[in-house]
C-alpha cells in the first residue's frame, strides 16, 4: 500500500480556477477526505489523481513514482464513482473479473479472488446477477468490489454514498471502514458531507474555491477550526462576529466584544487584540438557565434573548434564538417546550466556545 | 376513468381506420400480384393465378411485355445494401464516437453534422443530376462502385447521426470505470463502450440497409444504362404491367421485413434497460 503526494496541483477550465496549487499528503493505510462545498474542486483534485484530467501545473507521486505523466490505466488506482458505474452489460462476475482478466490472472485465481471480494461485501453467490437485478446499496458494494478485487496501490472514492438515502448512507460508512481496515488500502474519499468525513477520515482536508483551508484529523477540525467557513461548515454553528478586546495566553481565554457591543468569552490562542474574530457556538454550546439555578460565579457569557423559530425532531427540539444582531442555534430535550416568543435566558460555557478567525 | 361508450366507438373506429391504412395499400398489392384479369367495376380479380410470379422469379419465360427476371436485380440491390452497410458502419462507427467523446468545439460539431445534412437539403433530381454528370467525367455512370458512392452519400448522414448519438448516450464513467480497472483507451471501448451501444448502431445498420434497398433517384441517374436494381425494375414495370409491379413491390419488401425481423432478436431488453447506476 502506498504513499500518495500531491504536489503544487493547479487546474483550470478556461478562466475557472477549479484548482489552485493545493499540496497534500495521504498515508500509508488511512482515509484522507477532501471535504467542501459543491464547486470547491474536490472533485477535479480527484480526478487529476486518477488521471482524468491533466493537471496546469504540479506533480503528484505515489510511493515516490511519478504517476502525473502517466494515463489512468498505468496508475494503480481503484475508483468508485458516485452513481457505480456497473457495466449493465456484464454480470457481477463480469464486472469483477474484468480488472483481474486485463492483468492476465489465470482464471482459477479470478474464481478465487472474486469469491473473496464477495464476501468481503458480503454479497455470496451474487456472481451471475446483472447490476439492474440489485438494489442501490448492493450495487454500492459491487463498485467497491471491482475497485479493490485487482488489489490497487491505492482506492480513490468520488462521493459513493451520496446516490443512497440517509439510513443506508450511515450504513455504508461503516461497511466502507471496516472493508478499508481490514485490506489496510490507503483511500481519498471525496465528500460534500460534514458528518461521513467525521467518521470516516483519518485526516479531512477541506476545500474551498480551489484552495486548502484547513487540513487536520477530524478531531483538529471540529475543536480548533481555523476560520469561520471551517467551524460552519464541520458541524452546525452559530456565530458572532467582533473584534479581540482582552487575552490571557496561558488559559487560552479570548474576550471578544462583538460589534453590537455584546461581550463573550471563549478559547483560542495566536490572536492578538483588535483582531477581527467571528465567535464560534457550537449547538451543545448553550446551556438554558432558569433564573434560580446557581450559576453565581458564572456571570459571564450569560445572555438573554428570544425564540424565533422552533423544530420539533421528535426527541429534541431545534431552536432558533435571537440575541442582539445575532442567531444562536441550539436543539435541547423536548421537556423545555419554549414557544415562539419566548423571552429566554442561556449560559455559554466559555471552554466550549470556540474563537475563530473571520476570514 | 370510465370511457363513455361514445368514446370507446370512436376509439375504435380510429383504430380500424389506421390498420386499414396501414394494411390496404400491401393488401392491394397482394391482390395485384396475383391477379391475372381484373377489369373494372368489378371488386375482386375475375382470373387469379401465379403466372407473374413465376415470371419474376424467372421459373417460367416471359410472354409479356415488361415482365422480366427480376432475381438479377434482386441480387444486385441485395448485393450493393450489404456493401453499403459495412462501409457506412465502418465510417460512421469512429465518426460518431469521435463527435460525441472528444472535446471538439460546440460549433465544430454544428458545422460537421450540417456539412453531413447538406445534400438533404436540397430537391433530389438537381444533386443526382449533377452528380451524374460529374462521375460521367470520370467514368462511374453504369457502374456498380458509382451506385454504391451514391449510396453512400444518402446513407452516410443519418448513420453518422445515429452513431453520434448512441455514443452520447452512454455515460462516459462507464468507459472511466474500465480506464480506472487497467484498460486502455481502445480496451475499454470494445469491452465496454461497443456492446452497450449495439443496439443503437445495429439501428442505423438497418437504416442503412433500407435505405439502400430503395433507392431509386440517385441509382437511376448513375446506374442507367447497365446497372439494375430492383426499384428501378419496379419503376420500369409500374409504367407498362400493375400485375407484375405489384410482384415487384412485395418482392422488395421481403428483405426489408426479414432484415427487421433478424434484427428484433438481436435487440434483447437487457441491452436497452441496462445502463445507468
Amino acid at each position: 500500500m502506498a504513499i500518495l503526494k500531491v504536489n503544487n496541483l493547479s487546474k483550470s477550465f478556461g478562466n475557472i480556477k477549479a484548482v489552485q496549487e493545493i499540496s497534500f499528503e495521504a498515508t500509508e493505510g488511512r482515509v484522507l477526505s477532501l471535504l467542501g462545498p459543491s464547486g470547491c474542486g474536490k472533485t477535479t483534485t480527484l480526478r487529476c489523481i486518477a488521471g482524468f484530467e491533466n493537471p496546469d501545473q504540479g506533480e503528484i507521486y505515489l510511493d515516490d513514482r511519478k504517476i502525473t505523466p502517466f494515463p489512468p490505466e498505468k496508475r494503480g488506482i481503484g475508483m468508485v464513482f458516485q452513481n457505480y458505474a456497473l457495466w449493465p452489460h456484464m454480470t457481477v462476475y463480469g464486472n469483477l473479473a474484468f480488472g483481474l482478466q486485463i492483468r492476465k490472472v489465470p482464471k482459477p485465481e479470478i474464481n478465487k479472488r472474486i469469491k473473496k471480494i464477495l464476501s468481503m461485501v458480503q454479497l455470496e453467490g451474487y456472481e451471475n446477477r446483472y447490476p439492474r437485478q440489485m438494489s442501490g446499496g448492493q450495487q454500492q458494494r459491487i463498485a467497491m468490489a471491482r475497485a479493490l478485487v485487482f488489489e490497487p496501490d491505492i482506492m480513490l472514492l468520488d462521493e459513493p454514498l451520496s446516490n443512497l438515502d440517509a439510513k443506508l448512507r450511515e450504513e455504508m460508512r461503516f461497511e466502507f471502514t471496516e472493508l478499508q481496515k481490514k485490506l489496510g488500502i490507503t483511500a481519498v474519499y471525496v465528500t460534500h458531507d460534514q458528518a461521513e468525513a467525521l467518521v470516516l477520515s483519518d485526516k479531512i482536508v477541506i476545500l474551498d474555491q480551489g484552495k486548502i483551508v484547513q487540513s487536520g484529523t477530524p478531531k483538529e477540525i471540529f475543536s480548533n477550526p481555523k476560520n469561520k467557513f471551517v467551524a460552519g461548515f464541520i458541524a452546525v454553528t452559530s456565530f458572532m462576529d467582533g473584534k479581540v478586546d482582552s487575552l490571557a495566553e496561558e488559559q487560552k481565554k479570548v474576550v471578544v466584544k462583538t460589534d453590537d457591543g455584546l461581550t463573550i468569552q471563549g478559547n483560542n490562542s495566536n490572536l492578538f487584540v483588535e483582531q477581527r474574530v467571528s465567535v464560534a457556538i457550537r449547538m451543545n454550546a448553550v446551556h438554558f438557565v432558569q433564573d434560580e439555578d446557581e450559576i453565581e460565579k458564572n456571570s459571564v457569557n450569560l445572555f438573554k434573548g428570544k425564540i424565533i423559530q422552533s423544530s420539533y425532531l421528535g426527541n429534541i427540539v431545534d431552536y432558533k434564538i435571537s440575541v442582539g444582531n445575532w442567531i444562536v442555534r441550539t436543539n435541547t430535550e423536548v421537556k423545555n417546550n419554549f414557544k415562539v416568543g419566548d423571552e429566554v435566558k442561556f449560559y455559554l460555557p466559555p471552554e466550549k466556545i470556540i474563537v475563530t478567525l473571520e476570514k | 376513468m370510465q370511457k363513455s361508450v361514445f368514446g370507446k366507438t370512436i376509439e375504435i373506429i380510429i383504430f380500424i381506420v389506421f390498420i386499414f391504412f396501414l394494411f390496404a395499400p400491401v393488401l392491394s398489392l397482394g391482390i395485384w400480384s396475383v391477379a391475372l384479369r381484373w377489369y373494372w367495376p368489378y371488386t375482386l380479380p375475375q382470373k387469379i393465378g401465379f403466372d407473374y410470379w413465376l415470371q419474376a422469379l424467372g421459373i417460367t419465360k416471359s410472354l409479356t411485355l415488361g415482365a422480366v427476371n427480376v432475381v438479377p436485380a434482386f441480387l444486385l440491390s441485395l448485393g450493393i445494401a450489404i456493401i453499403v452497410v459495412v462501409i457506412t458502419m465502418a465510417i460512421s462507427i469512429p465518426a460518431g464516437y469521435a463527435l460525441a467523446k472528444l472535446k471538439i468545439p460546440g460549433f465544430l460539431k454544428g458545422i460537421i453534422l450540417v456539412l453531413f445534412l447538406l445534400p438533404q437539403a436540397f430537391p433530389q433530381q438537381p444533386v443526382f443530376l449533377n452528380l451524374m454528370l460529374m462521375f460521367n467525367k470520370i467514368g462511374l455512370t453504369g457502374t456498380v462502385l458509382g451506385v454504391i458512392f451514391v449510396h453512400l452519400v444518402v446513407s452516410l448522414v443519418y448513420a453518422v447521426w445515429i452513431t453520434t448519438s448512441t455514443f452520447s448516450s452512454i455515460p462516459p464513467e462507464l468507459e472511466e470505470a474500465a480506464r480506472s480497472v487497467g484498460a486502455s483507451r481502445l480496451k475499454a471501448f470494445f469491452r465496454v463502450t461497443l456492446p452497450i451501444s449495439t443496439p443503437g448502431l445495429i439501428a442505423s445498420a438497418v437504416f442503412v440497409f433500407l435505405t439502400s434497398m430503395d433507392e431509386f433517384t440517385g441509382t437511376f441517374f448513375v446506374g442507367l444504362p447497365f446497372v439494375t436494381t430492383l426499384p428501378m425494375t419496379l419503376y420500369s414495370a409500374s409504367g407498362s404491367n400493375i400485375q407484375f409491379a405489384s410482384v415487384t413491390a412485395i418482392l422488395l419488401l421481403i428483405p426489408s421485413i426479414l432484415f427487421m425481423v433478424l434484427i428484433q432478436k438481436f435487440l434483447k431488453a437487457e441491452y436497452l434497460g441496462g445502463i445507468g447506476g
